[in-house]
């Protein structure tokens, strides 16, 4: 009969075990497999940079499960005593009183395990933590190029040295090292880019700057990372690194003025533009539009995505913005402007002719 | 039980042949030390106040910013050694009624609130509207700074000034003597706390701009 | 448990305590009650409704988080929940439920009749009344505080958030300050000086040191918040310049002022759960606790160390290598004394014989979501492993578990230790544990997958994402998980109803605990013991046996103390008895002069001056009334 007890309760444990880690583990697993290839995740590193941020999580993270397992093992243990003195005071009909019998083992496992060794562990993993540290924090030689990123309420200002300004789309020379100055027009932001390094604060009166250096061509993903208010959210960031001959070609056009408009409702489209309250904020390079409050239109069609990420450039998407922005981005700065269709119409042929 | 004194003076506990005195003064008091921790509370709020003052200081080009002089020391030397001579007479008074002496206790405490309220009187009325001349706290962060931390302090001056107003009447009414009497070591303590604050305040406000 | 037979003087003298300490009841009472174990269950009650509206923010949140591009709430109404939700949750249900159990219970365990400020006491819950209708009054003019809990600037000055919202923020945290730093000095008194003769300072429960440890963090903490708030106000209202740089000020500044406060924060929120933890693991497993001076180091390390690591905050703001280096060595050091005391209760749990009840699951429960929480936050004490993860969903993850984890389990583990002594009832343990698997399961779902969000590169505060991103499944269990942990909680709450409607009587000691609470009925007398006992040792339940029959003999150290409303007084180190000090009588003036501030911080919201001068003289005159003598408890 003890022995039938005896088991019954180490099932039971067995179940304890079963019930709480395992699932949660098996989920995770789970939850890893879903990830989609086009996360802009920390633990696919595409510089330097972010390479050694990589090898500083993994490193963090399997000391910390061994900690959780030790852990959890005391725990289960814990879990099995409890049913084993359940069973016996089941059995002895009643229960046995306190037990203050010192526990030798009890102060040195204490210090040892919370002092020393994580002391150790913990001093140990600082140490490291400094080396990254002190690798991101010198740049990388001298800068191939030096460009202004200025948050602003809610998308990108983007100036190269040559006079070429775009927003929400940094293009960079592959193998070369980019430093970033970091401002903001307004509240603070935070420039992030996890594939391609730490983030950064963009912070009212303060000159900080990053990295970029891609060790490979590729579409990076960022986003703002410091709560700025309303559209915080659709603040999306897109850094394209080309092989450095692709990019002193786009560079060069991004510089030039605006492509003339090569069609009749093209034209008719500019004419709007530039007389009505869409000059008063953008900016297209070549014409009379010179607006400073929202982002540089003189090259928009050579952009993949119009509002900091929020819709794709397309004819249908770009309409819906220009007549009504605050549908896809409610509290943006850009008033709705509600113009006819035809009309509409125009500048959207225009704006897509703006290569 | 309601309403009626009656003389507190030592009290049976209940274990067999113990007998305990039913009023505390210092540290044996209650009140005494939630003073004590009322102090430190806001000795950690004027450490950070001073401490922002400094941080924007140091943030900043120039300081005063240009324009602004650096503060004028003599009213403020006045006002300090008005502000400090008070402690005097409070301190008097403190002792005087560990003794059992209303009479000091009472002029000691009138004294001393006369002496600060001139403290008082003369900021808002002479020194605060000279300076408004030069800046106000809404020209830059030095003149906020300027307001805000002698802002501050005078509002705690104030607040001892009412303390001390209650106390005065209490011990008209003959509340205190020498085993009771911890409102009084507390608004002492206080007082002291207050003109210790403004040691700090003169050093950092009127004279670190000199320099 | 034994019965007991009563002895006719324990009789008597319960008699004679009823008369002296009776106060009729009325609506007049119920306002001027200063009886700490009322005002405890008033804190209880009071931060268990703002847990289930900061529950019910939390669900809106995932709801609206639940796929892409959802449009449950407009990015004005997200904003707005998530900031409130923050808020409530620290200061209108984690640090009043938790003052609420130190009320209750700091005086008991330490052999007291009362706090050293009874009338404080009581004007402390008024005040956070007063308070939470402050702050929630925002939302019946949908103009809650919309720039997170952190509420930085210049995003919270007056050129971008104009409206009214950030007032009733900074205002707010000025008001809810007085009620914590009232309440944090009366802990620190009472524990000082108020502990039963004989309890020295190695005898005192460890659930007391935790409450002492966050009451001294919070009288040096508390200040940093307040001046700013102060100094926002300022700004925003009058046009000062501190944050702006324009005007010569700095936002970093507000960064500061708020994380000086704000890291000590999570540990004044951490510190007595652990103390919870460290008040039933002894009972549960059946043997004193292993390693006591560790622990209680391990509280007051924390406490202290605590203050030294804020600018971890920071990490990516901008500041220099040297800076970030020193905090991030600090930020690894104060991981020890928490570590310290993870491994005192493990040799605890493993070396005693422990009893599974719910209690002891949310203990456990504890444990292991806090340590997961710890060594995520170790990670963010590496500088550039922050900079890559802070802002983004893994510190959301982070700060849920050891949040969660050190405060709302340890909440529910005290809730079935210690609620039959506050309600007289035993809860149901099937639901107990129903409930806690639910909330344990629930908590990892709706979390863990948060981790994978922030290494996916999702930044936190933000109402909606894309889709595309690879983001939705994670997005989609955590709502779910959410839910469950949300039932979990609700089955307790409906455990509570249960039990105090029908639940077996509970009797003073249902589970032969060590401290002394248990030494009196359930709920206590107003007087808590017929006699104050003398101590000898740290378990006295269990050491000494002239307790157990709930009123240890005048001839063997129990004082009767029937001379009035009295308690006793004493030494600092050894609790030598020094005085007799009569308490206060129940009074109505704490609420009243409550109910002035609380007018007066509406008028200074919406800026009607003379009303509010006449509020602010209302105060005063309140206050008066407070102190003027009445009786012969006012202490001179």
């Amino acid at each position: 009969m003890r022995g039938w007890g005896a088991r019954r309760h180490q099932g039971r444990a067995r179940r304890i075990v079963f019930a709480g880690p395992v699932p949660v583990t098996a989920l995770a697993l789970l939850l890893l497999t879903a990830c989609s290839d086009d996360s802009p995740s920390v633990l696919r590193p595409r510089s330097e940079a972010a390479e050694r941020v990589e090898g500083l999580w993994w490193l963090t993270f399997w000391t910390s499960v061994v900690v959780v397992l030790l852990v959890t093992a005391f725990i289960v243990q814990a879990v099995r005593r409890g049913r084993a003195v359940a069973a016996e005071d089941a059995e002895q009909g009643a229960e046995e009183g306190i037990d203050t019998r010192p526990v030798p083992w009890g102060p040195p496992f204490i210090v040892i395990a919370g002092l020393v060794v994580s002391g150790a562990v913990l001093a140990g993993t600082f140490v490291v933590s400094l080396r990254t540290l002190d690798a991101l924090a010198g740049p990388s030689g001298d800068p191939a190029l030096t460009i202004e990123v200025i948050g602003r309420n809610w998308w990108w200002e983007v100036r190269y040295p040559n006079g070429a300004v775009t927003a929400n789309e940094i293009h960079i020379p592959v193998g070369r090292t980019v430093e970033v100055k970091l401002s903001t027009a307004d509240v603070i932001h935070s420039f992030w880019v996890p594939q391609l390094n730490v983030k950064q604060d963009q912070v009212p009166g303060m000159d900080n700057r990053i990295e970029l250096l891609a060790k490979e061509p590729g579409r990076y993903r960022g986003q703002c990372a410091e709560y700025c208010g309303l559209q915080h959210a659709r603040m999306v960031v897109y850094v394209e690194a080309e092989p450095p001959e692709q990019f002193d070609q786009w560079l060069a056009r991004e510089a030039a003025p605006a492509a003339a408009p090569t069609s009749p409702t093209a034209s008719t489209g500019r004419d709007i533009l530039l007389r009505s309250s869409c000059a008063g904020c953008h900016t297209v390079r070549g014409t009379s539009a010179a607006g400073t409050l929202g982002p540089d239109l003189t090259h928009v069609a050579s952009r993949q995505t119009i509002a900091a990420g929020t819709l794709p450039l397309e004819r249908g998407p770009l309409a819906d913005f220009v007549r009504n922005a605050q549908e896809a981005k409610p509290g943006a700065t850009m008033p709705p402007t509600e113009v006819a269709p035809e009309e509409l119409s125009a500048i959207v042929d225009y704006l897509m002719g703006l290569e | 039980m309601a309403g009626g004194t009656h003389e507190l003076t030592i009290a049976e506990t209940g274990m067999p042949g113990e007998v305990l005195p039913e009023h505390g003064v210092g540290p044996r008091s209650f009140g005494w030390w939630g003073m004590v921790w009322l102090i430190a509370t806001e000795a950690t709020l004027f450490a950070l106040l001073l401490a922002s003052y400094f941080y924007l200081r140091f943030q900043s080009p120039e300081w005063p910013p240009e324009h602004i002089e650096a503060p004028a020391l003599e009213l403020p030397l006045i006002m300090t050694a008005i502000l400090w001579s008070s402690s005097i007479p409070v301190h008097i008074a403190e002792k005087g009624i560990e003794k059992g002496h209303q009479g000091r206790l009472k002029w000691g405490l009138a004294l001393g609130w006369l002496l600060g309220a001139a403290f008082l009187v003369i900021t808002v009325a002479i020194e605060w509207p000279e300076t408004l001349h030069e800046f106000t706290p809404r020209t830059n962060a030095y003149g906020s700074m300027f307001f805000t931390v002698t802002g501050f302090h005078l509002s705690h001056v104030l607040v001892g000034l009412s303390v001390s107003a209650f106390a005065q009447v209490r011990a008209w009414q003959g509340a205190f003597d020498e085993r009771k009497h911890v409102s009084v070591q507390n608004f002492a303590m206080y007082w002291h706390f207050v003109d210790i604050v403004w040691l700090f305040v003169l050093l950092s406000i009127y004279v670190s701009p000199h320099f | 448990m034994t019965t007991v037979v009563e002895p006719d003087w324990k009789n008597e003298l319960s008699a004679e305590l009823d008369e002296t300490w009776h106060s009729p009841p009325g609506l007049r009472e119920w306002i001027s009650t200063v009886d700490h174990k009322r005002i405890g269950m008033r804190y209880f009650y009071l931060g268990m409704v703002f847990f289930v509206v900061g529950g019910v923010q939390s669900l809106l949140i995932r709801m609206q988080l639940a796929g892409p591009d959802l449009d449950l709430l407009s990015p004005e109404a997200y904003n707005q929940l998530f900031t409130m939700h923050g808020i409530t949750m620290m200061f209108l249900f984690a640090m009043p439920v938790l003052s609420g159990f130190g009320n209750y219970f700091v005086p008991l365990m330490i052999g007291a009749r009362d706090m050293a400020f009874p009338r404080l006491n009581a004007f402390g819950f008024w005040v956070l009344l007063g308070a939470g209708i402050f702050m929630y009054s925002s939302f019946a003019i949908g103009q809650a505080p919309n720039n997170g809990w952190f509420n930085y600037l210049p995003l919270a000055g007056a050129e971008f958030t104009p409206g009214i919202n950030i007032d009733f923020y900074s205002l707010g945290l000025i008001f809810l300050g007085i009620s914590s730093t009232g309440g944090a000095i009366n802990f620190i008194v009472t524990i000082l000086k108020l502990r039963a003769p004989g309890m020295t300072l190695n005898r005192i429960p460890i659930f007391v040191w935790g409450e002492l440890a966050m009451a001294l963090q919070i009288v040096f903490a508390l200040p940093a918040l307040t001046l700013g708030a102060v100094l926002l106000t300022l700004e925003r209202k009058f046009g000062f310049h501190f944050f702006d740089e324009a005007g010569g000020g700095d936002p970093l500044l507000w960064q500061h002022l708020f994380w000086v406060f704000g890291h000590p924060e999570v540990y004044i929120v951490a510190l007595p759960g652990f103390g919870i933890a460290s008040a039933i693991i002894p009972t549960w497993c059946r043997r004193p606790m292993v390693g006591y001076t560790y622990i209680v180091i391990g509280e007051l390390a924390v406490a202290l160390v605590g203050f030294g690591v804020w600018v971890h905050h920071m990490f990516s703001v901008g500041l220099s290598n040297i800076t970030l280096s020193f905090i991030s060595l600090a930020s690894f050091m104060v991981v020890i004394p928490s570590g310290l005391q993870v491994f005192a209760w493990l040799a605890t749990l493993v070396s005693g014989r422990p009893k599974l009840s719910s209690a002891m699951w949310f203990v456990l429960g504890f444990i292991m979501i806090f340590v997961v929480g710890g060594v995520t936050g170790a990670m963010f004490a590496a500088v550039t492993l922050d900079q890559a993860l802070t802002d983004s969903y893994f510190v959301v993850a982070h700060l849920h578990y050891v949040l969660v984890g050190s405060a709302v389990f340890p909440i529910f583990a005290a809730i079935y230790h210690w609620g039959p002594k506050m309600t007289g009832r035993l809860l149901d343990e099937r639901l107990g544990k129903v409930s806690f698997w639910l909330m344990f399961i629930g908590f990892n779902v709706a979390f863990f997958p948060q981790h994978f969000l922030g290494l996916l590169g999702m930044p936190r505060r933000v109402y909606t994402y894309q889709e595309g991103v690879g983001w939705d499944a994670h997005n989609l269990a955590s709502t779910i998980g959410a839910f469950v942990l949300a039932l979990g909680a609700l089955v307790t709450m409906v455990n509570w109803y249960r039990s105090k409607q029908r639940g077996a009587v509970a009797g003073n000691d249902p589970w032969n605990g060590e401290t002394l609470e248990w030494y009196t009925s359930s709920p206590p007398p107003h007087y808590n013991f017929v006699t104050v006992p003398t101590i000898r040792s740290r378990e006295p339940m269990w050491d000494q046996p002239e307790l157990a029959g709930g009123a240890q003999a005048p001839p063997e150290g129990g004082r009767p103390l029937t001379g009035g409303h009295v308690t006793l007084s004493t030494s600092l180190l050894d609790a030598r008895p020094q005085a007799i000090v009569h308490m206060p009588h129940a009074t109505p003036w704490p609420f009243y002069f409550s109910v002035a501030l609380t007018v007066l911080f509406f008028m200074i919201l919406v800026e009607l001056w003379y009303i509010a001068v006449l509020a602010a003289v209302a105060s005063v005159m309140t206050m008066v009334g407070w102190y003027w003598p009445r009786h012969e408890t006012q202490e001179t």
